[in-house]
């Protein structure tokens, strides 16, 4: 393979559908994914557990926040929910499990598919209404849904949780961080593949359309309600797989869990990666579950001189968690994927910019 | 049936949705001028409260001298934030500004925990008698004064919005940016007058609720139920938002009866609004007074 062909021309023209859908621009990004997650198949026998805990963090959450940048970024519907989704995802795991004693490594795939009912019966209002009227009518959700986990004794234990038992395969318990690592690897693969496949399908590209402009999509014969609908079970579903990864990750799943907040903080990962970009999702995962990181580790820097500030850490993560949507909203609305963007371009025409 | 209970609880129905009005007002006077939502409604209520509650307890100063001090710096607050955050977003879409204001909410709300504990904090006393009797009914005294404060507020807005030249240029504003502009109206200073006058009357919300509560994190709560009051009175009516806070007040307290006497759900009180506001979004969602959107294509 020549240097040519890995670079893309100056300007970027594409003249067949073919090389306008192919999910890699060019066959060394194609590659470089594929190393990309072959080199991650080997952390679990390299990393400590600290570094394993966070990508698995960063694994759950980022098909969670992929879910939202679906409905969010792709087909630009509004939903301010989605915590109880992921709620909704972990305890329907752990119910089927427990309850329904349908083993684990089938429980999370019909946690998404149940979670999906759910996305679809809360996405009815966006067949009808849309933008801000919608945003406040997933706002409502989402309190609903916490109402209905912190009442439902039958599905969620009510109060006191419910316990999630370990992901097994084969009698094999997946238990530790080390293994578990591959069950979320796994999954975070099938998801982003799935995902962009299937925004480069006719409904996919339906689902940009409504986001577009609705109203030409309409005209061009795409059935509105029904990929708006759609889109919100789409996204269920991978909040609800992300859940229930979650929760048999932790091995107990409390309802207090589930609030605004977590679903700000989906938000907030899809903005500040881009919204409507895939690989952007990833960034901002990773930039939101390393935010209270750093401040965790910045205050215990401060701490000698401050050594109330260890006390007030929680309302420190927030503070930043606000700060960091506020900032990148103001600098950078197109998120950490335009910035990449932008150094590569950078790169690519260097020294001459123009 | 419990008779007693059903009226004590249709009054604090009246007195909460009141003040659910004025809060909503403040909402419907951003949304209506800069086409903002401001998610950090409630947020001016508890920044409002903790301030006038720290500059009574630290610096003990007299009521009628800290009140009017909190009011002064809710301006200069409303017109800051206005200016630093809110006017780069100025054409930005739809979700990026309700991001950026739920982003001030959780900064603000997390600063005042920082700064306050998350503890209930008490005023001083201001008033002699901590309650009075109206119509066979013990009421609290500051529950009066909040319901004297609201129509007071209102009054003062129908006045301030029918007859100011400021009023004027803000209605102005909220028909047609572009046309206002046109006649010479700075929009830019109406868009920051009504950022102020929001934090402001919110702020005095936040006091009156704190007076009676008492202050902590819970207050910021009220910017999450004006969603319900003002979709049902229409996203843009200052009519309707107080209409739609008599409701709801009304609606949530009616629902704790209900609750208290035949269901025992629990918890009705809170979530009852939200059932409200999806079935009205599904069958009204401009609520009783919105204007209707109608585009052009």
């Amino acid at each position: 393979m020549s240097l040519g062909s890995s670079m893309r021309p100056c300007g970027d023209f594409r003249t067949k559908y073919a090389s306008d859908m192919t999910i890699f621009a060019t066959p060394v990004t194609r590659y470089l994914a594929v190393a990309f997650i072959i080199a991650l198949l080997f952390v679990p026998l390299v990393g400590s557990p600290y570094v394993l805990n966070l990508m698995i963090q960063i694994g759950y959450y980022g098909i969670a926040a992929l879910g939202l940048n679906l409905v969010v970024g792709f087909t630009g519907q509004i939903s301010l929910g989605h915590s109880a989704f992921f709620g909704f995802g972990a305890f329907a795991s752990a119910w089927l499990n427990n309850s329904l004693g349908i083993p684990v490594f089938f429980a999370i795939p019909l946690a998404g598919c149940l979670t999906m009912l759910a996305g679809l019966l809360v996405g009815i209002p966006a067949g009808r209404i849309k933008g801000l009227y919608l945003a406040i009518a997933t706002l409502a959700s989402q309190f609903i849904l916490e109402d209905f986990f912190a009442r439902a004794n039958w599905f969620t234990g009510g109060s006191s949780g419910a316990m999630a038992e370990y992901f097994t395969l084969f009698g094999y318990a997946f238990d530790t961080d080390q293994s578990y690592f591959y069950v979320v690897l796994f999954y975070v693969v099938l998801m982003f593949t799935f995902t962009s496949n299937l925004i480069r399908s006719r409904d996919g590209r339906a689902l940009i359309a409504v986001r577009d402009h609705y109203l030409s999509a309409e005209i061009m014969g795409i059935n509105l309600t029904w990929y708006r609908v759609m889109s919100f079970g789409i996204s269920a579903l991978y909040a609800g797989i992300g859940g229930a990864l979650f929760g048999h990750y932790l091995g107990f799943v409390s309802a207090e869990g589930f609030t605004i907040i977590l679903s700000i903080q989906f938000l907030a990962m899809i903005i500040i990666g881009g919204l409507g970009s895939i690989y952007g999702t990833i960034l901002g995962t990773i930039f939101m579950v390393l935010l209270p990181e750093l401040m965790e580790w910045s205050t215990g820097l401060f701490s000698g001189m401050m050594p109330d500030l260890v006390q007030s850490l929680a309302y420190i993560k927030e503070m930043a968690i606000g700060l960091a949507i506020i900032l990148f909203l103001i600098f950078e609305p197109e998120g950490l994927a335009h910035r990449w963007k932008r150094i590569k371009a950078y790169w690519k025409l260097y020294p001459f910019s123009y | 049936m419990n008779t007693e209970l059903l009226l004590q609880l249709l009054v604090n129905g009246v007195i909460v949705g009141t003040l659910y009005g004025v809060v909503a007002m403040c909402f419907v006077l951003i949304y209506k001028s800069t086409r903002v939502v401001n998610f950090a409604q409630g947020e001016f209520l508890l920044i409002g409260a903790w301030t006038c509650w720290w500059l009574l307890m630290k610096f003990e100063l007299p009521f009628w001298f800290g009140f009017p001090l909190t009011l002064a710096f809710m301006v200069v607050f409303g017109i800051a934030l206005q200016v630093i955050v809110l006017r780069p977003l100025i054409g930005e879409p739809i979700i990026s500004v309700i991001m950026v204001t739920i982003g001030l909410s959780i900064f603000f709300q997390a600063l005042m925990g920082l700064l306050f504990g998350h503890e209930t904090k008490v005023y001083p006393q201001v008033f002699e008698t901590s309650s009075i009797n109206v119509l066979g009914m013990q009421v609290e005294t500051a529950y009066i004064l909040s319901m004297v404060i609201s129509i007071f507020v209102m009054i003062a807005f129908y006045f301030f919005f029918k007859y100011s030249k400021t009023g004027l240029a803000m209605r102005a504003t909220a028909f047609d940016q572009q046309v206002a502009q046109s006649l010479g109206i700075s929009v830019k200073s109406v868009f920051a007058a009504s950022w102020a006058i929001s934090a402001v009357v919110s702020a005095l919300a936040g006091i009156v609720i704190g007076m009676v509560n008492g202050v902590s994190s819970a207050l910021s709560f009220f910017g999450i139920k004006v969603f319900p009051v003002v979709i049902l009175g229409g996203l843009d009516s200052i009519v309707g938002s107080i209409v739609g806070g008599l409701i709801i007040g009304i609606l949530e307290n009616l629902a704790e009866f209900c609750d208290s006497q035949w269901l025992h759900i629990g918890n009705l009180y809170v979530i009852a609004p939200f059932y409200a506001l999806v079935i009205i979004l599904m069958v009204k969602p401009y609520g009783l007074f919105g204007t209707k959107d109608i585009e052009r294509i």
